[in-house]
């Protein structure tokens, strides 16, 4: 059984469908990736797991759980956390602060401490700033907060939207190390990116999004080597 | 010298905390909400109000406690009723709600008392006239200041060192983030409002213990003071909502003692221009970045 499993998904604001209709599945500890151009629907599928968003039909299911109609807190605590577009780190809360917010809805106080220091043994450099708050972070820096702040949530699943988007080349290789750390801690994570090349070398599956719908998946390896693929999303030309 | 203008500083003290008590409210629900919450005064007549009534059957150990949370349960309700439903409605919706609430409260209020000014009853320890150097003043204009800056000292403490404070400063600037972090916003929207109309009900008890008649359009007058005090101090900013309210209490009173009593509003509305135009994000307000 996959861990995340969502079912002929339609969304639509004000009219206009963003999705038509998708389904895709994660699977227990992958990294699963979907990507495409801007405004294919990606980050509306995420707003619409993590429960900012209502779809119009289809269901989606969490550990075999249907948590369609479940708000934005309870998906949360039921595991699925999200590492926002943006990063949209509270600004004007230490970075600290940040990481115990992250934990908001748990009572196990002394594993909430234990985490703490998980996070900064993973993000030395968020130790180092603890104080500071987190508007005069770097946008790596934030980057690595806003990653901490979602684990603060214990979460089964963390999504991601757009990571990369906006940092240093070396920052970004950066982002995908931590992405991989993740994994290897047992983490599943479920990625957004433009950045296809990075996201498909980083991916165990990946599906590929166009206005609203999922045309093609495969293993990061098979959508490399797809020729569709490379035109559309790689910028190589297959005409020499 | 001294001595001619010790109570007018005196007053000038005493009504700027009044005032800074309702103007917490204004910034508190402003710092979260983006929202002119124009209502408030009225709810700070009604605290006057239910004063009135309860007192007149009650002892006043037990209508004290009973205002404050009737004006709480007012608030709660004013925003549950009139604003939550807007949420993600465009600003000046939810404003003209704001509006409309607050004709609605003094209208109801017109109705339901006849109009007439009622006598505010005298609270024990707080009515009784004390000397103090030449002047002689009730003992509330001495304890406003007291009384509200430990107020205002617990709010901020609140603010900065609880995890409610946390999520109320998480949700001032990011609804939808904070709400990924398991945050229910409505929950920390409605504490905003009850912590700020338990202010304006602690506020209406020391200021009509000063000025005994209350009308069903009194808090007009202060709730709009108390919202120029906030844009002042920096709307947004607690401390900062205390110090404008009061110098503007203190100014009001300098005025008075100066003879041009007839002048002492206009001051008031003169300063919100001379701000507006000058330092629109007044003493302590939030620098506005606009970050790409």
């Amino acid at each position: 059984m996959s861990l995340l499993k969502v079912t002929d998904l339609v969304v639509s604001y004000g009219g206009i469908e963003a999705l038509k209709g998708i389904s895709f599945e994660v699977e227990q500890g992958q990294i699963v990736t979907l990507i495409g151009a801007n405004g294919a629907g990606k980050s509306t599928t995420l707003r619409t797991i993590s429960g900012l968003v209502k779809g119009r039909e289809g269901r989606i299911y969490f550990e075999g759980r249907d948590i369609t109609d479940y708000g934005t807190q309870k998906i949360v605590e039921t595991g699925i956390a999200m590492v926002p577009e943006g990063r949209r780190v509270f600004a004007n809360l230490t970075v600290l602060e940040n990481l115990r917010i992250g934990a908001y809805l748990r009572k196990d106080r002394d594993v909430i401490e234990e985490d703490i220091q998980y996070v900064y043994e993973l993000f030395p450099r968020l130790k180092e700033r603890s104080w500071q708050l987190a508007g005069t972070l770097s946008g790596g820096e934030q980057q690595m907060l806003a990653v901490g702040r979602a684990m603060m949530t214990r979460p089964k699943l963390i999504m991601m939207d757009e990571p990369s988007l906006g940092l240093a080349p070396l920052v970004v290789k950066d982002i995908f190390r931590i992405i991989q750390t993740l994994k290897d801690t047992g983490m599943t994570v479920l990625l957004i990116e433009q950045n296809a090349n990075a996201a498909l070398h980083a991916c165990d599956y990946a599906y590929v999004m166009e206005t609203g719908r999922i045309t093609m998946s495969g293993t990061g390896e098979e959508l490399l080597s797809s020729e569709a693929i490379q035109e559309a999303y790689l910028g190589k030309s297959s005409k020499k | 010298m001294f001595n001619t203008l010790l109570p007018y500083l005196l007053a000038g003290i005493s009504v700027g905390g009044q005032y800074a008590l309702i103007a917490v409210g204004y910034t508190l629900v402003y710092g979260i909400l983006r929202l002119i919450n124009f209502a408030h005064g009225d709810i700070f007549t009604a605290a006057g109000f239910f004063m009135v009534y309860l007192a007149a059957s009650l002892p006043v150990g037990i209508s004290v406690p009973l205002v404050i949370i009737l004006t709480v349960i007012l608030g709660f309700t004013v925003e549950r009723v009139a604003y939550k439903p807007l949420r993600t409605a465009p600003r000046m919706s939810i404003m003209i709600s704001a509006i409309g609430v607050s004709y609605l409260l003094q209208n109801l209020m017109w109705y339901l008392t006849g109009g007439l000014a009622k006598q505010y009853p005298g609270l024990p320890g707080l009515s009784e006239t004390v000397q103090i150097g030449s002047a002689s003043t009730k003992i509330v204009t001495i304890a406003t200041p007291f009384l509200t800056i430990g107020l205002v000292i617990a709010l901020v403490l609140l603010i900065n060192h609880t995890k409610i404070g946390m999520a109320m400063r998480a949700v001032s600037v990011d609804f939808e983030t904070a709400q990924l972090m398991g945050i229910k916003i409505n929950n920390v929207i409605s504490v905003t409002f009850v912590i700020g109309s338990a202010m304006a009900a602690i506020g209406s008890m020391l200021y009509f213990t000063n000025y005994t008649a209350v009308t069903p359009t009194i808090g007009a007058m202060p709730g709009l003071k108390a919202f120029v005090a906030a844009v002042f101090g920096g709307i947004g900013s607690i401390p900062g909502a205390m110090i404008g309210a009061l110098i503007i209490g203190i100014s009001e009173n300098l005025i008075k003692a100066a003879g041009w009593t007839a002048f002492s509003d206009a001051f008031t509305f003169a300063l919100l221009i001379v701000v507006l135009l000058f330092r629109p994000t007044g003493l302590f307000g939030e620098k506005t970045t606009d970050k790409v």
